[in-house]
């Protein structure tokens, strides 16, 4: 049995690092945008958590905008990665353009829920 | 006697009420020439138009009330402005305009106003719809009424003739225009006017088979007539019941007095139309008053038939005053009928039915007051409620021509008389035997006579008879006892009337649970009251003094009686709505320091993009690809736009419009966002973003 070290944890986030930055820019924007949409929902839960959840559809809407937006992005990631075979076929200009249409209709309901 | 005054104040609003729901038609008085003052009043000394100023000048002509100097100056220079410059104003500004000289006489003479004349000629010739033929001809013919100094004529008479009556309907009814198939009973009393004028502004006469269709039209017409029970009949549309038949009244006037072979229309809807008219009262709005007063002169005035009206002064006969039956025949606005005689030939009474007590009596006629009466009834005449039946016949049969009246008038009467009440007698009786106790005779006139006294083991009688002058059975409509503790409770029994006696017996051991046990001393209140009685009363007989047993723990309490009785009458309290309480929200500091912080992660993003080197220069350059990139971006950042106005309520806001620019209505914004359907954006995306997208 090996005893993990911190050398080890570090050896490990090197090598992470080195293979991510194999990666391609537009993936890498993609991964930027989920992480800052799901950081913004963190802000706003813990707004909730401190302060209150008094128009709760306010809240409700937000965070789920924000999870939404995120999980389209991922999608989108999904369908653009050059490395993923099972969608060759689809153009990225065809993926993006879904995320655009399916960002808009996520955000209608969203500014309906509003309130 | 302040119950004898009660009671008679009660008779008087019986009596008002029958004579108010009774059918009977009173001609035009002096009530609708004081309340024409009112509804016809100026503003600041005159009309807003030239159409209300007609209308008013009309109505006040008339009833004959001369009001012309206050107002002639003031719509004098309106009307003098019209037909000085006919170029800019309308066809029916003109013609109103020209209505109005017709009576203020503003302008008159021999001078013909040439281009007014020219502007109606062309107008006939140019119409096609129905109300600029109306206008333009009816124009022409006040021309021709006011301007001695003219001969017009329409040359072409029966071309326009033929034009308007295209525009007729296979069930008498009349078109607007001729794209339009909805047809109206309104514009068929326009265009009778309106050919009635085109007849008499015809060089030579119109082709006779036209005149007679026209009038198997109105035969037509006057199948879609209505009804109501009590004999009056109207036409109805959209335009009001009024305003529809006036219009058809006014039609048929104009054609009769055109024309000269005589019009032949049913007589009892004649008489039904004026019964129409005269029983809409006084109308409040100066548009019916008009057509009310306008139909009716038409009526007075015509060339078909005069419908004479039968009207009565008073609906109630006293049997005991030995008044006379007064009976009135009269044009509708009052003026003397020609000679003829009125019959009465059925009294009918309402109880017994199918009997008549007076049959086929002539009424005299008294020549100075105009009035026909029958001074005597017949023995067998009692109180109660008759509907009479009288004729008209006219004495000369060259007038049966002229006039028209209704075959039968049926009037309801009530015939008052004093009731004789006897063997008023009031008793306590032992309940399980039946012996009387103690018994008093009652007399009515006087208050507060009688005191008894009784336990709950004893009846209460009353009993009493009451008799018509003929000494007949009367059942009055109202007969009440009424018996009231003295902590306020009341209680009201009904006194039933079987055989020859009125009577009432109470049970007190029934009632102990109704009389919520209150022993003590209850007065005792008679009310006997009828329409046809004259002498109706309200009587405090007096009291007795009830002995009855305590109350059980679970028996109901007496209400609890208010102090004034009025306040039952008095307005509830106001409901006061309770709305949810809104919650509290966080201090206004502490929601902007989170929206700065939620900005954080965004300058993030715009950190992390300048890192990784993102740019933009395979934007398209050339001017296609350019312009059709920007569309796109421009058409989502759009919608985004139309996201956060529609959020802050610019638009799409139905309900609030307090402080927000209505820029537009919900189905606009669904529109917009239909437009970005799935498949165009798809494909404008496929054109427009592949440079940009391999360049990342």
């Amino acid at each position: 049995m090996v005893k993990s070290t911190s050398k080890d944890a570090q050896d490990l986030f090197r090598s992470l690092h080195s293979a991510y930055s194999a990666t391609p820019t537009n993936l890498k924007i993609i991964d930027l945008y989920v992480v800052f949409s799901v950081f913004t929902a963190l802000i706003q839960v813990a707004y909730m958590a401190l302060v209150g959840s008094f128009p709760f559809n306010s809240f409700l809407s937000g965070v789920l905008s924000c999870i939404g937006t995120a999980v389209l992005a991922v999608c989108l990631r999904i369908q653009v990665n050059k490395e993923n075979k099972e969608f060759k076929d689809l153009a990225p200009e065809r993926a993006f353009a879904d995320f655009v249409l399916c960002n808009l209709v996520l955000h209608l309901v969203i500014i309906n829920f509003l309130g | 006697m302040m119950a004898g005054g009660l009671a008679r104040f009660v008779v008087l609003i019986l009596a008002t009420a029958i004579c108010g729901a009774a059918s009977v038609f009173q001609p035009i008085s002096d009530s609708h020439r004081s309340a024409a003052l009112d509804v016809f009043a100026p503003v600041d000394g005159s009309y807003k138009s030239l159409d209300e100023a007609y209308e008013a000048l009309k109505t006040l002509e008339i009833l004959g009330i001369d009001k012309k100097s206050d107002l002639s100056s003031a719509t004098c220079e309106n009307v003098v402005k019209v037909l000085a410059s006919p170029s800019s104003s309308t066809l029916k500004d003109v013609f109103y305009a020209l209505s109005v000289n017709g009576i203020l006489k503003c302008k008159s003479g021999e001078d013909v106003p040439k281009d007014i004349v020219s502007k109606l000629q062309t107008g006939v010739k140019d119409a096609k719809l129905l109300l600029d033929f109306y206008y333009s001809v009816r124009g022409l013919v006040l021309v021709k009424e006011q301007f001695s100094g003219t001969d017009i004529s329409l040359g072409d008479a029966e071309a326009v003739f033929r034009s308007i009556k295209a525009l007729s309907q296979s069930d008498g009814k009349w078109r607007y225009s001729p794209n339009n198939p909805e047809s109206s009973t309104f514009a068929a009393g326009l265009a009778f006017e309106t050919l009635a004028g085109v007849i008499s502004l015809a060089p030579s006469e119109i082709d006779h088979s036209l005149i007679q269709t026209l009038k198997t039209g109105i035969t037509k017409l006057f199948d879609s007539i209505q009804k109501y029970d009590d004999g009056t009949f109207y036409f109805d549309e959209s335009e009001g019941p009024i305003s529809t038949t006036a219009s058809v009244i006014r039609g048929l006037k104009s054609f009769a007095a055109s024309e000269s072979t005589g019009l032949n229309l049913p007589g009892d809807r004649i008489v039904g139309l004026a019964k129409f008219f005269l029983g809409v009262g006084i109308p409040g709005d100066a548009k019916d008053f008009f057509n009310q007063i306008d139909a009716l002169a038409c009526l007075e005035d015509n060339r078909f038939s005069v419908p004479l009206i039968l009207s009565l002064p008073s609906t109630v006969i006293s049997l005991t005053k030995k008044e006379p039956l007064k009976v009135k025949v009269s044009t509708v606005f009052g003026s003397k009928a020609p000679a003829l005689s009125v019959k009465l030939s059925q009294a009918l009474s309402s109880g017994s039915k199918g009997s008549s007590v007076i049959n086929n009596q002539e009424l005299k006629f008294d020549a100075e007051s105009a009035t026909y009466f029958l001074e005597s009834f017949p023995k067998n005449f009692d109180v109660g409620k008759y509907t009479f039946v009288f004729e008209i016949l006219l004495d000369e049969s060259a007038n049966e021509k002229v006039y028209i009246t209704e075959a039968q008038t049926k009037v309801p009467i009530s015939a008052t008389g004093a009731i004789t009440i006897e063997n008023a007698e009031i008793a306590v009786l032992d309940s399980d035997v039946g012996s009387v106790e103690s018994q008093k005779k009652l007399d009515l006139t006087k208050d507060e006579a009688v005191s008894l006294s009784a336990n709950h083991l004893q009846k209460l009688r009353l009993s009493l008879q009451l008799t018509t002058p003929l000494g007949h059975v009367f059942k009055p409509h109202q007969a009440f006892l009424k018996l009231k503790h003295e902590s306020q409770v009341e209680h009201i029994f009904l006194v039933k009337t079987s055989g020859k006696k009125s009577e009432l017996v109470l049970d007190f051991l029934g009632l102990v649970e109704k009389l919520y046990y209150l022993s003590g001393k209850y007065e005792i209140q008679l009310t006997i009251g009828d329409a046809s009685m004259e002498n109706s009363l309200l009587s405090n007989i007096g009291h007795i003094e009830l002995d009855l047993p305590e109350r059980p723990e679970k028996a109901a309490r007496p209400p609890l009686q208010p102090t004034d009785p009025y306040s039952r009458y008095v307005p509830k309290a106001e409901i006061s709505h309770i709305f949810r309480v809104p919650e509290k929200l966080p201090a206004k500091q502490l929601s902007l320091v989170f929206l700065g912080v939620i900005v954080l992660p965004f300058i993030g993003f715009l950190i992390g993009l300048t890192r990784l080197g993102v740019n933009i220069k395979s934007f398209p350059s050339s001017v296609g690809a350019a312009t059709s990139a920007l569309l796109f971006h421009g058409g989502i950042g759009a919608v985004l736009l139309l996201y956060v106005l529609f959020w802050v309520k610019a638009i799409g806001s139905v309900h609030d419009s307090k402080g927000t620019v209505f820029a537009g209505s919900v189905s606009v914004v669904r529109r917009t966002q239909n437009t970005v359907s799935p498949r165009s954006s798809i494909e404008q995306a496929e054109i427009c973003l592949k440079d940009i997208y391999s360049s990342l």
